[in-house]
Parts: C-alpha cells; structure tokens; sequence
C-alpha cells in the first residue's frame, strides 16, 4: 500500500506540472460573468444552486475552508487523471470546489455534499471506494494476501526445517 | 505429482487471465451516468444565441426546464474550444430542423466558456438553428454530472433523463433515441386522454427504452 502511495504521489506531481503547463499554454481562463441567475423553480426536480450564495464572512472563514478542503480532497477531478478536485488546478475542479464550498455553506454536511456529487457521477466521483458491499473485496485483500503469504512462508520454512533436520542427504521436495 | 502442480497452476492463471482479457475489452473512460432514468436537473439559464427561423428564441430570454414539460428536449453541452464539437454541429443544427413541429427541443448550453467566443464560433460555423444558453460556473453541468464535452443529453415529456450521450453524436442515435421517445410522449398523452388518473402509471414501461 505505501509503494502504491508513493508511485501515486510521484504520478500526481507529474500530472499537476503537466495540466499547469496545459492550463498556461491553452490560457482559457474566461471570467465567467456573474449572471443572475433564477432560483430554483421547479419541483420535483432537483435543486438548482444559486449562484454566488457565499458571503464575504464564508469566502474567508477558515473553518469552513478546513472543512471544503476535506471534502475536495476525496472528490475526484472529472477531467484528470487520479487527482481530487482539491489538487486539481483544472476549471470545472475549481467550479466543484465552489459548488462544495456554497453548499457546505448553506448547512449542508460533509456527507451530503459528498451524496450530491455521488448521484451526479455516480460513485467514481470518490477517489477512495466506499467501505460497503462488493468494495469490501478490495479492502480485505491486501489483508488477505499479506497473511495468506506469511502463512505460507511459516509453513514452507517449517517444512525446509524439520527436511532438514531429519534427512540431511535428501535437501528437499520429497512431496 | 508435477502433472498435479502444472494442473494448479494452469487453473489458477486461467480465471487471471480471462479476468485481464476481459478488462482489456473495456473503455475505462466510459463511466456509465447514474443520471438516466432520474428526473433532470432544474435549470434557468439566459439565452446567449437565438437560433433561426422556428427556433428562433430571443436573446436574453430564459429557458426553463420546468418550461419544456411535455417536450423531448435535447440538450448538448459543448464548447467553442472544444474539436469535437466541430464534428457534431452541423448534424444537430440539421437534426434540429428536421423536427420542426414535432414536441422536441434542441437547446445548446455553452461549457466554460464566454458567450462571445461562442458567438463567434456559431457564425464560424455557418449557424446553429436552436438556441444555446449559457451556464456561468458551470453549474448546471455539474448538476448533470459533466465530464467534458460534447455530452448530450435526452430528456422525456417527463422531465426525465433518458440516455445520456457521450461524445459526437450521430444521426442514427438521434433518431432512434428521439423517435422513440416522441413516440412514448404521444402514447402517454393519449392514454391520458383516454382515461386520466391512470394514465401516469399505465406508461411507465413504454418509456423510451
């Protein structure tokens, strides 16, 4: 697990020079202008954001910065490879970190910000597999490999041990 | 007892594999959207290219979801940096045209992106017969789950997200998935004339799948 994390670390440094570099090279930064934009009209449909909710006591609240940070960091960047929309300097991660940060704002728990963006990308949104059902498997296996591993390992240096101690002509594989 | 082990071994590499060879079959960018099916997300947003002719709507104006009930509505998301957008414009604006007077809805929602380039890349572009919109922040797109574009997306007379396309689309895909969801519409409507109150439920499975 420590090596995966560290090749991922090593790959994300990669991937972030790489997209700064496009980000600089394709310049598209358009200020999107504050339009007004309706509130929520409809039904039952689903909620509408409105634009531009946070107040000037929100964007400098470090609280609630600490707790977007939390948040982004497990979302993944929809348009990078591997990256959370924290790491990402990618526009639409900055629009998701905006989103996160407006409906933390507006009451919202981690956990629901977390569901919003859940059923809208599905569960690939998370960079982290949640803990439940099929995922499980990937979880418990590194657990299972390590102690199927040192079990054998106890098994084959027993084996090599007491061959050893009773024949010493015959080395091993009497199997 | 060598016979035994290859056995093992070979029983044991078969399921790996078959695992990785079916997993080479499989496009890890396609991340099936858990959207279709689901009523679409709300949206209000400012008409920045008014179309032509019939399709005509009037820059500035505002086009609502909630508007568009009883309408298969179309809705592309693209951009004017975006190339493969090129390739599907003058499809959707022909497509878009072609069904002139029948209940559908073509709409464009510009992603990341300033309304003048995307102007611009219209007039380039020889025209766009339906209006496109803009999503400032791009929040609609998220709302719709985006991950990049062109990505189109079929709603019912519902209001609800039936298919989700990603990428270019091509004539054969807009025709079947439109045809078939007009054509649901039109059963639905006509149950309802038919006997209301019961209507609602007797369409579900008629539902453009």
């Amino acid at each position: 697990m420590t090596g995966t994390r560290g090749f991922r670390g090593a790959a994300r440094a990669v991937v972030v020079a790489l997209s700064l570099a496009g980000a600089t090279a394709l310049a598209q930064a358009p200020d999107l202008p504050a339009a007004p934009k309706g509130a929520p009209q409809d039904s039952g449909a689903l909620r509408v954001q409105v634009q531009g909710t946070l107040t000037d006591a929100q964007k400098n609240d470090p609280k609630l910065e600490d707790e977007t940070k939390a948040v982004a960091t497990e979302l993944r960047c929809p348009v990078c490879q591997g990256l959370s929309i924290q790491d990402s300097p990618s526009e639409l991660s900055q629009q998701m970190r905006t989103v996160v940060k407006e409906q933390l704002a507006s009451g919202k728990s981690q956990r629901e910000v977390k569901d919003y963006f859940i059923s809208k990308y599905g569960e690939w949104i998370l960079l982290e597999p949640q803990p439940h059902g099929f995922n499980l498997f990937i979880y418990a296996l590194p657990a299972a490999l390590v102690l199927g591993g040192a079990g054998l390992i106890v098994l084959l240096v027993r084996r090599w041990t007491t061959a050893g101690a009773t024949s010493s002509t015959g080395p091993d594989d009497n199997e | 007892m060598n016979w035994k082990r290859s056995g093992i071994a070979v029983a044991t590499l078969i399921p790996v594999i078959g695992l990785f060879a079916w997993g080479l079959t499989r496009d890890p960018n396609n991340i099936p959207s858990p959207l279709p099916g689901r009523a679409a997300p709300a949206f209000a947003l400012s008409v920045f290219a008014p179309g032509q002719g019939e399709l005509h709507r009037p820059v500035g104006d505002t086009m609502r979801l909630a508007d568009l009930k009883g309408k298969v509505v179309v809705v592309n998301f693209w951009a004017s940096w975006c190339l493969a957008c090129r390739d599907e414009h003058a499809l959707l604006s022909m497509l878009a045209q072609e069904y002139v007077g029948k209940p559908v809805q073509f709409m464009g929602v510009l992603y990341n992106d300033v309304p003048d380039k995307g102007r611009a890349w219209i007039a380039e572009m020889g025209g766009q017969s339906y209006p496109s919109v803009d999503d400032p922040g791009a929040r609609v797109a998220i709302d719709y789950g985006l991950y990049g574009v062109p990505e189109t997306f079929f709603l019912d007379v519902n209001g609800r997200v039936a298919y989700k396309h990603t990428g270019p689309v091509t004539p054969d895909v807009v025709h079947q998935k439109l045809d078939s969801l007009i054509a649901a519409g039109a059963l639905q409507s006509a149950l309802e004339v038919s006997k209301p109150g019961a209507a609602a439920t007797d369409v579900k499975p008629a539902e453009g799948r």
